[in-house]
């Protein structure tokens, strides 16, 4: 099992300007922890939407990388947007599911990845060019390189532990969160 | 001078319009009678991505996701779909998101289905008690100063506006097959 944090340090080292929109909970603390960056959307509600946040921003800004990091829960919520995303299959888009199987944020309940439901087989009979699970570090390097170069759209379910890690909190003005973001992308 | 069947049939031309005025580079929506024309319409425009999605709520992502990107969005869909997206509006919110719905109405004025009529009753409030501005066009001679108006206050004002389309305006669904 994968350690959450180590994994998503990882991922966004020398993220250059990869635009990433993190999951609320434990996702959005993940990425916190790993160095706040005005290129971070952070989600600290609208659970489901995440995936489809990150085919928003894919479509409008073609030439950039978008990279999604949520959680198992946010993605089952908003499955229907993977079919969404085959629809429309960016090439810019990857998806980091940080997948424990459980719901974190209300006390660690079993989610439907627990019972063997397969976001990877789902994402591959929804057309993504890409997808995998990842369950040991040495494999960081090369996922990174999919979220950097990858012709998308890609999944990743990187199976993480179930072990509770501190909160790393970031800004939760949403106002000002969009509005880092909105002058990050003009200038990156 | 057009015939006021002309104005009539041509509501979805109007409000097309205006999305090219205003620059709407993204379309969400989930497949719709009422809606069908402007449908075709953006589908045939290649400055606008038309994204069909498997459920409203969906669409009130993508929007967040384009204002990010720095492109305007709408979104289409029917009464019934308002109460698919109702935590997801809470995103449109609480970051200022600029958002225009079109609303095409159903469970009012001569609805054979009663299905349609709970949700069709309480879509205005909803919606405003979702911090949406909602106006409601009952004439098509009213089409293109309420839309104008709307997509203006929308994206000057980063505002959530929703825009009703009456059952009256887009004619009651025909279930002669």
């Amino acid at each position: 099992m994968l350690d959450r944090r180590g994994l998503v340090r990882q991922l966004l080292v020398e993220r250059g300007d990869l635009l990433v929109v993190s999951g609320l909970g434990s996702a959005t603390y993940d990425v916190a922890a790993a160095g706040d960056h005005p290129l971070n959307f952070y989600l600290w509600g609208a659970m489901g939407g995440t995936a489809m946040i990150g085919l928003g921003l894919a479509l409008a800004q073609p030439h950039k990388r978008i990279a999604v990091l949520t959680g198992d829960g946010d993605m089952l919520m908003g499955l229907g947007s993977l079919a969404t995303i085959g629809v429309q299959q960016p090439k810019n888009l990857a998806i980091v599911v940080l997948d424990n199987a459980h719901y974190g944020e209300t006390g660690m309940q079993a989610s439907h990845t627990k019972a063997g439901i397969d976001l990877v087989a789902v994402a591959l009979g929804c057309r993504f060019k890409h997808a995998r699970v990842m369950s040991r570090i040495e494999d960081a390097a090369e996922v990174r390189k999919l979220l950097h170069a990858g012709e998308g759209p890609i999944l990743v379910s990187a199976r993480i532990g179930e072990e509770d890690v501190p909160r790393v909190l970031p800004i939760r003005d949403g106002h000002a969160i969009k509005q880092r973001f909105i002058a990050a992308v003009n200038s990156a | 001078m057009p015939t006021p069947t002309d104005i009539k049939t041509s509501w979805p031309d109007a409000i097309y319009g205006h999305f090219r005025r205003v620059g709407i580079r993204q379309v969400g929506y989930v497949p719709d009678a009422g809606h069908s024309r402007l449908i075709e319409l953006c589908q045939a425009d290649n400055a606008i991505a038309d994204v069909v999605l498997t459920t409203e709520e969906e669409g009130v992502g993508l929007v967040a996701g384009a204002a990010l990107g720095g492109q305007r969005a709408a979104l289409l869909m029917q009464s019934s779909g308002v109460g698919n997206c109702i935590n997801m509006f809470s995103l449109l919110r609480n970051c200022g998101f600029g958002c225009v719905v079109f609303v095409t109405m159903r469970g009012e004025f001569g609805e054979f289905n009663p299905w349609q009529v709970p949700m069709g009753a309480i879509t205005e409030d909803v919606l405003k008690l979702a911090g949406f501005l909602t106006y409601r066009i009952d004439d098509a001679d009213a089409v293109d100063d309420i839309v104008g108006a709307g997509c203006d206050m929308a994206f000057d004002g980063n505002l959530q506006v929703a825009i009703l389309l009456s059952q009256r305006l887009i004619g009651r669904k025909q279930w002669t097959r």
